[in-house]
């Protein structure tokens, strides 16, 4: 146990605003983090779906819960399931296997709802597009407040996004 | 030449300077079939299979199979005739043939006499005599056009017996993870089986290749699996180039070898944290995640890509690293050996972790074998495989061959083993990423290539998960006529659901996490 505290007493907070000259992204979290608070002043949920990502989304999705970016510190967290979520932050290009699960997602979430399409599939269909296999662009299937592109978008653009998409829904 | 003493396949070396492969043509179903029994005889594995269909160039059907050997990959193909399509079932031969035959009977339309016959890819997005992969195969795209997207029905096999239920999961998961349904049956907590069903992230990949230029190609196969973005852009890269007869520059063998080490650094670190985080450590998750983000901050600043996709291309690379960039990567090595030193002392003295990896999702080396289990899961039964590495008649392709590489293995095949193997993967990879580094060769990255109308080729490159395959052949006008992908998750998927057996349900994230499969690279 004395080892382990050790260690987490020698990592420090990362979370917290020193950054460094050249550590730009971190300064820009600490902002967003900030605003996120102001506007919000509560927790906001969100289910992601992955509705035919290649996964890679969902590593940078992955990321936003790490000590850099901390995003479940500020009141933000991922939720289990869709009816415990205000948002949705769907991956896509929503396959034609998923498409069922995805509308079934969107009903579950309770009203007033938002959904994210995250990353170039998400947002039009990306290298993918649209197929016998694929229904393309999340905002094909259910609709879309907001759309964050990128291949995969950084754990910051995921963040900015979160954001405005709130600030939309205001 | 013959392999594995079954004089009835002729095998010729692919050129080039990639992974060792054969090519050879089976004439007839019963010659493939002997094959794989004389190779299953002297402990080879069953790598990949697809269909192509060659009516447009004369032909009927093709039927290729890889098998995994000691000193390389034997790649046979098998002319189907285009009225009567049919081969004889391999999965009595090799268990994880069974869902490979049936994603290239949904996807091409030529069927196994024998073995599993339900849809595999196929759900319900299109007609069960619609076959994506066939020339003819014209559909209409958009919303609301196309087929209609009807439910499906999934034939699990029933466990009877008093008190055995059923627990669905999925297709969408509790976590932040890829779609796919598992069902188990369970007497209290206790796991009797698992069955998986997959295809949920079939997005049509395979047919995207087809008619596609080799750029367009590399673009889609670097998001297959996009956590192996590295592994299959290399393997793409050496099918393309073995099948134009070009090689890539040494320069740019060493920077695809250094990029391959630091995607598998990046998901072992990923996993590491995330293992601690399914058994209640969240301290881990945090400590890993911490480092796991420098790690790809790097990556971004000298790549410019967190994951490096587009890094590797046919010819060579798109990166050109200086000399301050080899420093940064050398002094990050140190860093993250550190670091990671320190975690696993943690990680080994922490009681309650050890509690929950050791003797938990136990898979033996005889069925990583029956199942064709290569990669880390396989080097984590004992078995010694590892692309990379020299072993008994087998050269690893350059830059490998000249670095030593040293596999890592760990006889007890729990969840523990995993976790250790992946511990000492990520010393290892450190210390091939200094040498790569410190001993970069001069020269250029990248060179030219022109696509060779009608020639083929296979690329093998060992991903941090495993055997990453990419079968390549080009039409008459020199475009990409069929690119068939190949995830080690095949073969991965189930041996998790052996591993799962006589655990406990709560238990089934920590294996599964273990594992870590991609979904994604099997759907396509």
């Amino acid at each position: 146990m004395i080892p382990l505290l050790r260690h987490i007493f020698r990592t420090g907070i990362l979370t917290e605003p020193a950054p460094l000259a050249e550590d730009g992204p971190q300064r820009e979290i600490d902002r967003l983090h900030d605003e996120i608070l102001h506007i919000l002043g509560r927790a906001l949920t969100i289910r992601e779906v992955d509705a035919g990502s290649c996964n890679a989304c969902e590593l940078e999705v992955h990321a936003l819960n790490n000590p850099y970016y901390n995003l479940e510190g500020r009141g933000i967290k991922f939720v289990a399931s869709p009816r415990h979520a205000d948002m949705l932050l769907v991956t896509g290009p929503v396959t034609k296997n998923m498409e069922n699960a995805l509308r079934i997602a969107y009903d579950c979430t309770p009203d007033p709802k938002l959904v994210v399409a995250v990353g170039d599939c998400g947002c039009n269909g990306g290298v993918f597009g649209e197929s016998y296999a694929s229904c393309g662009a999340v905002g094909n299937v259910v609709g879309v407040d907001l759309r964050i592109p990128g291949c995969p978008p950084t754990p910051l653009a995921l963040m900015q996004g979160i954001l405005a998409a709130v600030r939309i829904s205001k | 030449m013959y392999l594995c003493d079954d004089n009835g396949i002729e095998f010729t070396p692919q050129a080039g300077i990639g992974a060792p492969v054969w090519c050879g043509r089976a004439t007839d179903g019963e010659a493939l079939k002997d094959f794989a029994a004389a190779a299953r005889q002297v402990g080879g594995r069953i790598t990949a299979i697809w269909g192509s269909d060659e009516r447009q160039r004369g032909g009927g059907f093709r039927l290729h199979c890889v098998f995994g050997l000691e000193r390389g990959h034997a790649w046979v193909s098998l002319e189907l005739p285009a009225d009567d399509p049919v081969y004889p079932d391999l999965s009595a031969i090799f268990p994880t043939a069974n869902r490979m035959q049936r994603a290239t009977r949904d996807m091409v339309g030529i069927a196994s006499t024998g073995g599993d016959q339900r849809p595999w890819l196929r759900h319900g997005g299109w007609p069960a005599d619609w076959y994506p992969l066939r020339h003819d195969a014209v559909h209409e795209t958009g919303v609301g056009a196309g087929f209609e997207n009807l439910p499906s029905d999934y034939d699990f096999v029933k466990v009877g017996g008093e008190g055995a239920h059923e627990i669905p999961v999925g297709p969408i998961h509790a976590g932040i993870i890829e779609p796919g349904h598992f069902r188990f049956s369970v007497v209290g907590e206790r796991v009797l089986r698992l069955e998986q069903r997959l295809g949920y992230q079939h997005k049509g990949v395979e047919k995207l290749f087809i008619g596609a230029d080799i750029a367009r190609g590399a673009k889609l196969v670097g998001r297959v699996s996009g956590d192996s973005a590295c592994a299959y852009g290399w393997a793409y890269a050496a099918a393309v180039e073995a099948a134009c007869g070009v090689e890539a520059p040494p320069r740019a063998l060493a920077l695809r070898a250094l990029l391959l080490e630091r995607e598998r650094v990046a998901n072992h670190l990923g996993d590491l944290g995330a293992l601690g985080n399914d058994a209640a450590f969240a301290f881990g998750l945090t400590q890993f995640f911490r480092l796991k983000e420098d790690w790809v901050r790097l990556n971004a600043k000298l790549f410019g890509h967190r994951f490096m996709m587009d890094c590797i291309v046919p010819g060579g690379v798109t990166v050109d690293p200086d000399t301050a960039a080899l420093a940064a990567i050398v002094e990050q090595c140190g860093a993250i050996e550190r670091a990671v030193k320190e975690l696993r002392e943690l990680y080994d003295e922490h009681p309650g972790l050890q509690d929950r990896f050791a003797t938990t999702g136990t898979i033996d080396s005889n069925l990583a074998r029956e199942l064709s289990l290569s990669g880390m899961a396989a080097r984590a039964t004992g078995i010694l495989l590892d692309g990379r590495a020299h072993r008994q008649g087998y050269t690893p392709p350059p830059p490998y061959a000249a670095l030593g590489v040293r596999p890592v293995t760990d006889e007890r095949g729990d969840v523990a083993a995993r976790v250790a193997v992946r511990f000492d993967e990520i010393q290892e990879s450190l210390r091939l990423l200094r040498l790569l580094a410190v001993g970069m060769a001069a020269g250029e990255t990248r060179i030219e290539v022109a696509a060779l109308a009608g020639a083929s080729g296979l690329g093998v490159i060992e991903g941090w998960r495993g055997e990453v395959l990419v079968g390549v052949q080009f039409d008459g006008e020199g475009k990409l006529a069929r690119v068939h992908p190949h995830d080690p998750s095949w073969q991965a998927w189930p041996a998790l659901e052996h591993a799962v057996m006589n655990d406990i349900v709560p238990d089934f994230p920590l294996i599964n996490k273990s594992f870590n499969l991609s979904y994604s690279g099997v759907d396509l």
